[in-house]
């Protein structure tokens, strides 16, 4: 029905009244990878975590799926999130169960199915990953890549129509960031997801991405397709694409005092 | 003066914030409607690691309690020549304060640690926010039966406790030193009353149960998600936990001497 599966418009935010975001507005369009870049602490995550319901913005609409989410009751909330996967920056898996009971967790949860049936799933979706074969092992004796992908496993269990990926990429080792960029794509591709991802690895975002965001000290300071955006002229997206280290964004720190007097020279 | 009494109404603030949040972070997890099937499961495994778990301190600790308030107690009434009545004072001090009050203690610092570091880390880890964002409501599914746990096991470990005190006193006092076993036990049951010790002695398990496992809970649920913060939770955790058996002890038991 809708074009967007989640609409952003006019959003406000503060923590400890330091703004994070003033007026922003985002569209995320269905089916499709939407990326969300930023410098660290830019407030992607807050960024996630608004759309998911866990915090509630000042001022401003979040709308996923046409549900307006800080008016939601608790339970519609709760129901709304079944539709949305998240796979948290560490993963998140829960320590004290096996790879093959995280991956069962949302199932056992929200489903009375029979236990051959959230066998089948489990295994599906764990060779989705290509983790079949780590079923019986427990979180801490995954490798980092290894404990992102079952935590993928276990986000699209419910097959959500809606996946946010909070930093996929980092900390990975070459082989597994290249596994995980394959499965995001395929994942939006095979099961027909919208995704969300955030992040602040330029290459890889932009070889997958259909569409992106900048957002740089609470605002959106460039969006278009992973093209245009390396055309883009505007000195925000052009030192954050390139990676330079000064430009706009300060390579130092607000402070008041001169470097000299500081060192008393 | 102005800055102390600036601080203290800061720390007053706070303190007030703080048992505000807790009472409803309690209310809302007693009010999560409980599904019998899927939290039966669950509420076993924490019954596993929060009693269970605990029986070799308090078993050791209540013997070893026991044994010594026989001797003591053995010491004191041989002055009188009324060792006869040790079974009495075995029972009642037992019965009476430190079967709940010694209990609670080693729940705080056994149990109730570990449920706050658990909590904590499981916070720190996302856990608890992946919980949310699958739709599993973290206070139903992690605090719930942690919680219950806490409740039922503390009155049965201090039942368990009281009687192996007694056993202890026991042990001391007609075996190894000689009263004589038919008064020891004769005394005792002439001087428990059921309802005015054994009962408020369960009355007052009961109470440090919910007041201890509450603490631990929302000393986890509430903790700052640093290794630090964890830390902090759960050395706070012990210590208001005692401080609070021991307090709401004092007024306790002056409600049930005062003719409750
Ligand atoms: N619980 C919190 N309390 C106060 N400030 C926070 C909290 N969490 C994050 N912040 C601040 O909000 C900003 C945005 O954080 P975050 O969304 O995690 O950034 P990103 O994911 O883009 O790196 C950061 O500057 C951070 O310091
Ligand atoms: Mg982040």
């Amino acid at each position: 029905m809708q074009e967007h599966w989640v609409v952003i418009k006019n959003l406000s935010f503060h923590r400890a009244e330091r703004p994070i975001f003033q007026g922003v507005d985002i569209n995320i369009p269905r089916g499709k990878i939407t990326a969300i870049m930023g410098p660290s602490g830019c407030g992607k995550t807050t960024l996630l975590r608004l759309i998911g319901g866990q915090l509630l913005p000042e001022k401003g609409e979040i709308r996923v799926d046409g549900h307006l989410i800080p008016s939601l009751s608790r339970k519609q909330l709760y129901r709304v999130r079944r539709e949305m996967g998240f796979l948290f920056q560490t993963g998140a898996l829960f320590t004290n169960l096996s790879v093959f009971e995280n991956v069962a967790f949302p199932l056992r949860e929200h489903t009375d199915l029979p236990e051959s049936f959230i066998r089948d799933v489990v295994l599906m979706k764990l060779e989705a990953v290509g983790l079949r074969g780590a079923r019986d092992l427990m979180p801490n004796e995954l490798s980092g890549g290894m404990a992102r992908r079952v935590a993928l496993a276990r986000a699209i269990a419910l097959d959500p129509k809606l996946i946010m990926y909070d930093e996929p990429f980092t900390g990975l080792d070459p082989l597994a960031l290249g596994v995980i960029v394959k499965l995001i794509k395929e994942l939006n591709t095979a099961l027909g997801l919208t995704s969300i991802l955030v992040s602040h690895d330029v290459q890889e975002t932009l070889s997958i991405a259909d569409y992106v965001y900048v957002i740089a000290e609470g605002r959106v300071v460039g969006e278009g397709t992973p093209e245009a955006m390396l055309q883009d002229k505007s000195p925000w997206v052009t030192q954050f694409i390139r990676g330079l280290p000064d430009g706009v964004v300060p390579f130092h720190y607000p402070t008041a005092t001169d470097y000299k007097k500081d060192l008393y020279l | 003066m102005r800055n102390w009494l600036t601080t203290t109404g800061d720390k007053g603030l706070r303190y007030c914030d703080h048992v505000g949040r807790s009472g409803i972070f309690l209310f809302h997890t007693l009010y999560r409607c409980p599904r019998p099937v899927k939290s039966f499961p669950l509420l076993l495994e924490q019954l596993y690691a929060v009693g269970v778990l605990s029986l070799s301190i308090i078993i050791v600790s209540s013997l070893f309690i026991g044994m010594v308030v026989g001797l003591q107690g053995y010491h004191t009434l041989s002055r009188f020549g009324a060792t006869q009545q040790l079974g009495q004072l075995v029972a009642l001090s037992v019965v009476r304060e430190l079967g709940p009050v010694v209990t609670a203690l080693l729940f705080a610092g056994r149990a109730g640690s570990a449920l706050t570091a658990e909590i904590g880390l499981m916070k720190a880890t996302d856990q608890l926010a992946s919980m949310e964002m699958m739709g599993v409501d973290p206070l139903w599914r992690v605090v719930s039966p942690r919680f219950w746990a806490g409740v039922i096991s503390m009155p049965v470990l201090a039942v368990l406790f009281s009687a192996l005190a007694i056993w202890g006193g026991y042990l001391v006092g007609v075996k190894w030193l000689g009263v004589d076993p038919g008064s020891f036990w004769n005394n005792m049951q002439s001087s428990v009353d059921f309802r005015l010790d054994v009962v408020n002695g369960l009355i007052k398990s009961g109470v440090f149960g919910v007041v201890v496992t509450w603490i631990a809970v929302f000393q986890g649920y509430d903790c700052v998600p640093t290794a630090a913060g964890i830390a902090r939770s759960t050395t706070r955790s012990v210590v208001y936990a005692s401080l609070t058996v021991l307090g709401l002890d004092f007024i306790l038991t002056t409600m049930m001497m005062g003719g409750w």
